[in-house]
């Protein structure tokens, strides 16, 4: 190699990327006059090329696991913000039963007095209400957390809320319903908790349809 | 892919180990040869980029989200080599004695009729034997030569990855052609 470093210090500049055209136009002049400079640069970008031709290599196949068994913990947090994620259907399913049954709860709980819808020839006898001999009610009625004791008429539907259909005539205990012929309308008891909600969702989606 | 990572280190930062999950999936091979050029040993080169993605983890909270992250992950990864590198010399010497045996050293725990390296080398495919001449360049102009032509970064970043000044990867470049044009020209 009788060239001087200057050119192979181009050269080396050259495959950085760091050289100005003109020395660009300097190191080609040159090139093309000395072939063993040229035969210097091919070896060199030769290098180049085989260097990236290396063998690859892959990592075992469990690697990421063995990682992520190494961490530190997680923030509880996390997990549970991506288990949301990972099934957003249970997820919305989850949020509405919690609201649901709250909105039951409370509305099951915070009412134990008894509640009478607003007629007045309605009679209310401490946690009994009643129809009076003689007399139509007009319109549905609805007792709650009370009994009931028809001795009229009532023009419409009657819904029973944790309470009792009372008839004060003895002989006819079967005939409870049949006495209280006098509803025009259905006659619906409800005492259970799901009854309840049962009767809500019914009276929520007669609300919908109607409409 | 810039987006994906970027979005996945974000998770990271909340603490989420699954998004961390899938940037070590994404990096994992990068790394570990990485790791495995440097050392020339798989089974520390594993346990090295095992450590590289904790130490990631750990201290994600320390990575510039302007920057690249691959950059920040090779630095880390280098580090732990060079240091592996710097310590392993007082550990390997063949004829110390190992511990728990009696009277056994080193030289008892290589292969029996093992070609000789030389010879081993020459019945290596091609790019095996490139890989073993890689490996024999001195660490310093190794990690550089790795980082320039097999992982691709720019000068720049190779200067931000080992911390030192774009001059000074220059010239380790420059030796590290001109070692490996010497080695290479007969092939």
């Amino acid at each position: 190699m009788n060239c001087n470093k200057e050119t192979i210090e181009l050269m080396h500049n050259y495959l950085d990327g760091d050289l100005t055209s003109q020395e660009e136009c300097d190191l080609r002049t040159h090139l093309e006059d000395c072939e063993d400079c040229q035969h210097y640069f091919h070896e060199l970008k030769r290098a180049i090329t085989l260097i990236k031709s290396a063998e690859q290599f892959a990592a075992p196949e469990d690697f990421t696991q063995k990682v992520i068994q190494n961490l530190p913990n997680e923030k509880k947090r996390v997990k549970f913000m991506r288990w949301f994620k990972v099934h957003p259907v249970l997820t919305a399913a989850a949020i509405f039963f919690v609201l649901m049954m709250t909105g039951m709860l409370s509305s099951w709980n915070t009412d134990s007095e008894l509640v009478v819808s607003k007629q007045e020839e309605l009679v209310v006898e401490g946690d009994t209400v009643i129809v009076p001999e003689g007399v139509t009610v007009p319109g549905d009625v609805l007792v709650k957390n009370g009994n009931l004791m028809i001795k009229g008429t009532i023009d419409g539907n009657v819904t029973l809320v944790n309470g009792k259909l009372i008839d004060d005539r003895p002989i006819d205990s079967q005939g409870l319903m049949a006495s209280a012929g006098e509803v025009t309308g259905e006659l619906e008891t409800v005492d259970r908790m799901f009854e309840w909600m049962w009767y809500q969702l019914k009276d929520f989606f007669k609300g919908v349809f109607s409409f | 892919m810039d987006q994906f990572i970027r979005e996945k280190i974000k998770q990271v930062k909340k603490g989420d180990q699954s998004a961390f999950g899938e940037v070590v999936t994404f990096y994992q091979d990068k790394i570990y040869q990485h790791c495995l050029r440097m050392l020339g040993n798989a089974h520390e080169a594993e346990d090295l980029a095992q450590e590289a993605f904790i130490r990631a983890y750990v201290n994600i909270h320390s990575f510039d989200d302007r920057r690249k992250f691959s950059t920040w992950l090779y630095r880390i990864a280098t580090n732990l080599t060079i240091d592996r590198i710097r310590k392993r010399k007082p550990d390997y010497y063949l004829d110390a004695e190992i511990k728990g045996t009696d009277g056994l050293d080193m030289y008892s725990q290589l292969a029996n009729g093992a070609k000789l390296p030389g010879e081993e080398v020459e019945s290596l495919e091609l790019e095996r034997y490139i890989h073993h001449e890689i490996s024999q360049l001195p660490p310093k102009y190794r990690s550089i030569i790795m980082l320039r032509y097999l992982e691709e970064f720019s000068l720049q970043e190779i200067s931000e990855i080992l911390d030192i000044p774009l001059g000074t990867v220059k010239t380790r470049i420059h030796r590290g052609r001109e070692a490996l044009r010497k080695r290479l020209r007969h092939v």
